[in-house]
């Protein structure tokens, strides 16, 4: 070797400038302007880890604050529509609260609960140490967080976006919504885009080559299954939604013509660009709470799942067929009998995986020892709401019916059972369920039924009138209704829902601190308080930095509970081994971790200054390309790994004779050097050693 | 085994399953560099890098397909909206730029090439010459665009010019940026941090490189030869 550099791992590098070059490890501040983050605790240890179970954390905490900003922009609409002719809000609020209360619920609120059970789980539940890029696994997060907030300043800065969370051309052109709201939507939505589809290639590429030995694909978790079909489905749906929006920005900011009317545009094409998107965005939208309730019945039922196969191949069926109904969004815009028929047709077939995977949850609970905690609680919830949802999905598939369902009540009843009613209680399920395993305290159980069955009223309250409101013909989106329609009673109802399940939703916050404070006098609660099945539950609660150590073989699905529990020859459960003595004990392994870094939360932070500059002024747009540059460039000659506290895990004669057992020293606090050695040298996140043959 | 240089063989606790069968997995064992990133330790046998270029490529398709479909159906300009772009096609010239282009993916192949030989000197010459074809080719439609504005298809005159505009651009923006990493790679290379076990750096930039002209083949194609 010419060159006498220390060891470095490219593995979280750039896709777009790949690196490899490393610094010699003499000079610690790095292009004199960031010294290399090394806090594991306070502010800075969060802005600048890339531990993928903190950065799950962080899409979680995130997303529930958005999720308060949307849910109180749905009060404030059903508080409008309590009684006829209230002028609450003015109409032109009206427009700018349902359309900003859309879009916040579907990309900053369930995109990113999916994206936090991902990053937090998917690596637990295959047994790696983290994701394949951990640093642009921190650049996804914050790119998320800077276009929601840039999205939500909007409402400082000449108000939000009006034109309904699918902004139809040609409403959403300079002409009829001349206020910037829609290039703050575009802007932020492009940047929450680039968090996704950077996301989408580090989520696969973890689950495709970063499996624990033994992992085949068929022996992996549920929901890891349907981790990798969302990604995929994010990975070729965003770019479409991308296009679309970029589009729509030329239009609005440099006057191309693309939804100009006057120049002979098609609306149309927004229509179909955004729907391509559109359709495939629902089910990467489901598909992460079928996989935790997946994953949580089969605890409850101690049963295991039934029909594993059925359950993956209909997950995986729904992914590709979602790309060929998108259409039966737009019956009504004229689009021919051919293709009005084509979409029905698909859009009714794809309604039978989705009933494979119902049919499969109720024979997994079928015959199994039930218990009724609050996940499995929020479990059923999902399978019985997201039926009703699915059904009334069913009927758009229906062209005549839909004709007459379109734009009204009915549509929004349907998907609020199946976003909310599905994933959204697939969500709270997975809070209570994986909470422990989190922060390492278990939510109180009586608060989380009153949560559950409080939410199920209110849910249906809510949501459930909006049926029959549809039916009798209130349009959705018009901010109020005369007093002789016939609407007042269910509008009533359904507002009185609404403030049912905030209360709801103020009890599951209320419980977080509420057990978070009784937990200081209760023991923890142990790596497994579930009896759980899957791998994660082995290692301690909370989970160690380095996850596993060792990383365990996999020889079955369901591998944790092969480990407690066998069968006797009549095919009775017996235990085979004490859950402390198959679980992970806690202890302090040294393990060489991937470094934290400050670029990704530099890079991300270009973005909306590009996006500000866009809107208003082009020399921020100047000032937002250079942080860009230097957060691109910072992040490429900064080796993915800190050499400082690098012990040369080069094996062979290189590591000892570059000084590097220097550093070892330093860093590790372990005299015992040779045996560091061993445990780093299969740890190094990124890095999975041990080969599996793929599926 | 125990006497062979590479790092398997000699800290067999590092890689302990992991030699596949083929050896074409282990390009050339790295002193360096034993991660995921590089290489052949992976459930696919594919690295970490090389597998996540694919999948932002795979990506790329959905991209410039929506951009690709939005010019044909905006193809002809609304009556009285000045020129089609089709009036204003120069093909010869066009067909040359193109030609330009794709022998900038001949000379990435040979770069990629002499990389994994080692053979420095090679890997400059093919590097610098690939990123003087990206920019002649750049350069090209730098022209071909003035010329457009000039004869008086501006970006906004009509749909058809929008949707031209952007498509090609967004093409050109790629070719820009391959270039800026081909200057970058050339850079770290004159640092010495491009070496043979890092041909695969190269190599992933050789991707997105010749993906960036397979684009073209097809905009070229479906937007300037077919009538």
């Amino acid at each position: 070797m010419s060159e006498n550099l220390p060891a470095t791992i490219d593995s979280g590098g750039t896709l777009a400038l790949p690196s490899g070059v490393s610094e010699l490890p003499d000079r610690a501040p790095r292009l004199g302007v960031f010294t290399r983050p090394g806090e594991s605790k306070g502010w800075r240890s969060w802005v600048t880890t890339v531990d993928h179970k903190r950065i799950g954390i962080m899409y979680g905490a995130m997303a529930l604050f958005f999720f308060i900003i949307g849910g109180s922009e749905a009060l404030l609409i059903r508080a409008q529509l309590w009684a006829p002719r209230q002028q609450l809000l003015s109409a032109d609020v009206y427009n700018q609260v349902y359309t900003m209360h859309g879009t916040t619920m579907v990309f900053l609120v369930v995109m990113p609960i999916g994206a936090a059970f991902a990053n937090y789980l998917m690596p637990l539940q295959i047994g790696a140490r983290d994701v394949a890029f951990p640093r642009i696994n921190a650049f996804s997060f914050w790119c998320f967080a800077a276009g929601g907030l840039f999205l939500n300043t909007s409402w400082f800065l000449g108000g939000g976006a009006d034109g309904g969370w699918f902004m139809y051309a040609p409403n959403s052109g300079v002409i009829y919504s001349p206020t910037h709201g829609i290039d703050f939507w575009n802007l932020g939505l492009i940047i929450t885009g680039i968090a996704s589809l950077s996301g989408a290639i580090n989520l696969i590429v973890t689950v495709l080559n970063m499996r624990a030995p033994g992992m085949t694909l068929m022996k992996m978790p549920v929901f890891t299954w349907m981790t990798l079909v969302t990604q995929f489905l994010l990975l070729f749906a965003i770019p479409v939604l991308t296009v679309a929006q970029f589009l729509l920005m030329f239009d609005r900011l440099f006057d191309a013509n693309f939804f100009n009317i006057d120049k002979g545009a098609n609306p149309l094409l927004w229509e179909h660009l955004f729907w391509v998107f559109g359709h495939p965005e629902v089910y990467l939208m489901i598909l992460p709470a079928f996989g935790l309730v997946s994953d949580m019945l089969p605890v409850f039922s101690r049963k295991p799942i039934f029909g594993y196969p059925f359950i993956v191949f209909s997950g995986v069926a729904i992914g590709f067929m979602g790309w060929g109904v998108w259409a039966h969004h737009m019956f009504v815009s004229g689009i021919g009998p051919v293709s009005v028929t084509v979409f029905s047709l698909t859009t009714m077939f794809i309604a039978v995986p989705t009933g494979v995977k119902i049919l499969n949850w109720i024979a997994t609970m079928w015959g199994g020892k039930l218990k009724f905690s609050t996940p499995m609680l929020f479990s059923i919830g999902l399978i019985t709401m997201f039926t009703i949802g699915g059904l009334s999905g069913v009927t758009h598939a229906v062209a005549p019916a839909d004709t007459q369902q379109t734009d009204t009540y009915y549509i929004v009843a349907h998907f609020h059972y199946v976003l909310f009613g599905g994933a959204f209680f697939g969500f709270m399920g997975g809070f209570y369920f994986y909470w422990p395993k989190a922060f390492g305290y278990l939510l109180n159980e009586t608060l989380g039924k009153w949560n559950f069955w409080l939410m199920l009223l209110g849910f249906n309250l809510t949501f459930g009138p909006m049926h029959i409101l549809g039916l009798q013909g209130m349009s959705r989106r018009v901010y109020t209704y005369d007093a002789n329609y016939g609407f007042e009673l269910w509008n009533k109802v359904s507002t009185v829902g609404a403030f049912t399940l905030a209360t709801s939703i103020a009890l599951f916050l209320f419980n977080i601190f509420y057990s978070r404070a009784k937990a200081k006098n209760l023991a923890n609660p142990g790596p497994d308080p579930w009896d759980a099945r899957t791998i994660e539950w082995m290692i301690p609660s909370p989970v160690p930095a380095y996850n596993f150590d060792p990383i365990p073989t996999v020889t079955h699905l369901d591998e944790f509970w092969y480990r407690k529990y066998g069968e006797t020859e009549d095919g009775r459960l017996v235990r085979v081994a004490a859950t402390e003595d198959v679980t992970q004990p806690v202890h302090d392994a040294d393990v060489h971790l991937p470094a934290p870094s400050y670029w990704p939360v530099v890079t991300a932070v270009s973005l909306p200054i590009i996006g500000y500059g866009l809107i208003f002024s082009l020399w921020l747009c100047i000032i937002g390309g250079l942080v860009l540059i230097a957060g691109l460039y910072g992040w490429v000659t900064e080796p993915p790994d800190d050499p400082e506290a690098t012990h040369g895990h080069a094996p062979g004669g290189h590591a000892s004779g570059d000084g590097h057992d220097a550093d070892l020293a330093l860093r590790a606090g372990d005299p015992a050097a040779g045996s560091v050695d061993g445990v780093e040298a299969d740890t190094d996140a990124g890095s999975e050693k041990e080969v599996t043959p793929v599926g | 085994m125990a006497s062979t240089e590479t790092p398997i063989a000699e800290n067999p606790e590092a890689e302990p399953t992991t030699i596949p069968a083929s050896a074409e997995f282990i390009p050339a064992p790295d002193p360096d560099v034993v991660h995921g990133g590089h290489g052949f330790a992976t459930n696919t046998g594919i690295s970490n890098t090389k597998l996540g270029m694919w999948l932002f490529l795979a990506s790329e398709c959905l991209l410039f397909g929506g951009l690709i479909t939005t010019f044909l159906l905006y193809k002809l300009p609304a009556p009285g909206d000045g020129p089609a772009p089709q009036e204003l096609y120069d093909i010869p010239f066009t067909s040359i730029s193109s030609f330009v282009l794709l022998m900038s993916s001949l000379t990435m192949v040979l770069a990629v090439s002499a990389i994994e030989r080692g053979d420095k000197q090679r890997f400059h010459t093919w590097i610098v010459g690939t990123a003087l074809l990206g920019c002649v080719f750049i350069a090209g439609q730098a022209y071909e665009f003035q010329l457009f504005v000039s004869e008086g298809m501006g970006y906004t005159s009509s749909r058809a010019s929008s949707a031209f505009y952007t498509l090609t651009g967004f093409h050109g923006v790629h070719v820009t940026l391959g270039i800026v990493m081909l200057v970058s790679l050339l850079l770290l290379s004159f640092r010495g941090h491009i070496n043979r076990h890092k041909a695969e750096t190269v190599e992933v930039v050789g991707l997105y490189w010749h993906f960036v002209d397979v684009v073209w083949i097809l905009i070229f194609a479906i937007v300037y030869l077919i009538p």
